[in-house]
């Protein structure tokens, strides 16, 4: 008898009601605004890959291949010759980001943190062939996101 | 020549301009609406909803229109074509037909016709047709389900609300929506009603294939049901007819229970604001049920919806027409 009431009252679907205009008035929402507001970003974040230099302006890339050794994905291809002044310098240094898996591994790999991905996923492109980056581009990438990079390297250090 | 223009050519003119403005405001009330939906929806499901076009998101229903105008109609090459689009328009039509003999306030009616209720009726169970000619045309497994389980939920959910009307018509004495509107109800037949209006709540959801008594539509089971074949305006039609059949049913309950354009629960200290804006804001009141239990409740197994459809609902009104009929007697209440 007191199932039949409830059920004939529709007790269950007024309590339902009653929790969905709760959450309408009195619980704060939980997305963003995307393209204006961001979610936070750990340091670790691994996004768009960046060549970093030094602060007198010397790249710090010396062209060991260990980045190339250990990418899981071949995504990245690197040619190396003698600079004039004898230093070894990479002539080329590709990263095909739509091979990429982000893994990280090539920043782990690196023994003077030249090659690191940096905290910027908003890289879409409208052609395949934007997403081949060269060094200039990585160098470039490098540059205008060094304050961060720095900053996020800092952060990540004692932990390592 | 002069003569006839002011005898008949003026009236047309006025009446043409009336059902300009009537369409006019039933398709911007669709266009917000489906944002007022898309607003409520995301809030009671803790998100924002759309916020990009224009502020707070205001001009996305016409960014929406722009894009469904733009886009390709495309007709299966298994399909009835006559008939295919000729669905479509009939359901838009239908839709629209129905707001000629609604009162929006004292007076204001394009058809004052005596068994308004009944052409309410009428049209709302033609539109079933617009449905099944959908989905038969689209010769397609999925619209055709879709549109048999629409054939069957619209018809049955009509039985009970055909009885709930009979109610409503009992204690007011009259078919027609002013009058129904008008008539004094005392406060014990007020009370009496109160049932039959959750009731016919519940019914209209089912009529305008609204959660939780979607199946016809089904996203999740039949990936759109009777519309599964359509797009751009074709697909815009069959939405602004289904969404201006919510906002006619919500009038029609206006009208039924919560007296139209009079100031609620009989006030009146504020029939200083005009019936127009009762009128609307009543409306609105039962469109945010309509939104709010689309948020609320999961969709219903179709034997469950027919069960409570026939074996709830049918025994329910009924008994209810016999109580009102027997109450009002007994009262010596007729109207």
């Amino acid at each position: 008898m007191n199932n039949f009431l409830r059920s004939f009252l529709l007790f269950e679907i007024v309590k339902g009601f009653a929790l969905t205009l709760k959450y309408m008035f009195f619980v704060p929402r939980v997305t963003v605004n995307y393209p204006y507001e961001k979610g936070p970003i750990s340091p670790r974040f691994r996004g768009q890959h960046a060549l970093r230099r030094y602060p007198n302006g010397e790249e710090r890339c010396i062209g060991c291949k260990l980045c190339e050794a250990i990418c899981p994905a071949l995504a990245i291809t690197i040619e190396v010759e003698p600079r004039e002044d004898g230093s070894r310098r990479t002539t080329k240094y590709d990263i095909d980001m739509t091979k990429c898996i982000y893994c990280g591994l090539c920043e782990e790999a690196c023994p003077v943190d030249a090659i690191v991905e940096g905290p910027n996923f908003e890289y879409a492109t409208e052609t395949r062939e934007e997403l081949f980056y060269n060094k200039e581009k990585l160098l470039d990438n490098g540059d205008r996101w060094e304050a961060q990079l720095a900053s996020n390297l800092a952060a990540d250090a004692p932990y390592r | 020549m002069l003569e006839l223009w002011t005898t008949y050519g003026i009236w047309t003119a006025m009446t043409l301009m009336y059902i300009g403005i009537i369409v006019g405001c039933v398709l911007t009330a669709v266009a917000y609406l489906t944002y007022a939906e898309r607003k409520v929806m995301s809030a009671m499901q803790r998100r924002q909803g759309p916020m990009t076009v224009g502020p707070f998101g205001l001009l996305q229903p016409i960014a929406d229109g722009i894009k469904l105008f733009s886009k390709e109609t495309i007709i299966p090459s298994q399909a009835n074509k006559i008939v295919f689009l000729l669905a479509p328009m009939l359901l838009f039509a239908l839709a629209l037909m129905a707001w000629a003999v609604i009162p929006f306030d004292k007076g204001w009616v394009l058809a004052n016709i005596n068994v308004g209720i009944l052409y309410l009726v009428a049209i709302s169970s033609m539109m079933v047709y617009g449905v099944i000619m959908a989905g038969w045309a689209s010769n397609s497994q999925y619209a055709f389900l879709g549109a048999l389980r629409s054939a069957a939920q619209m018809v049955s959910y009509e039985v009970s609300m055909g009885l709930i009307i009979v109610c409503v018509v009992l204690v007011t004495g009259s078919l027609n929506l002013q009058d129904i509107v008008e008539v004094h109800r005392p406060i014990w037949v007020q009370i009496m009603l109160l049932p039959m209006l959750v009731v016919f709540l519940i019914s209209i959801l089912a009529e305008t294939n609204r959660a939780p008594f979607d199946l016809p539509e089904g996203e999740s089971e039949i990936t759109g049901g009777y519309m599964v074949e359509y797009s751009a305006m074709a697909f815009a039609l069959f939405f602004l007819g289904e969404y201006s059949a919510m906002i006619m049913m919500s009038a029609m309950t206006t009208i039924l229970f919560l007296g139209g354009w009079l100031p609620p629960f009989g006030i009146e200290a504020l029939a200083f604001v005009p019936g127009i804006i009762w009128f609307a804001l009543k409306t609105a009141g039962v469109l945010f049920f309509f939104i709010w239990s689309r948020a609320t409740l999961p969709r219903f197994r179709y034997d469950q919806l027919m069960r409570l459809g026939w074996k709830i609902f049918l025994p329910l009104t009924l008994g209810w027409v016999v109580l009102v009929s027997g109450m009002l007697i007994t009262f010596d209440a007729l109207p």
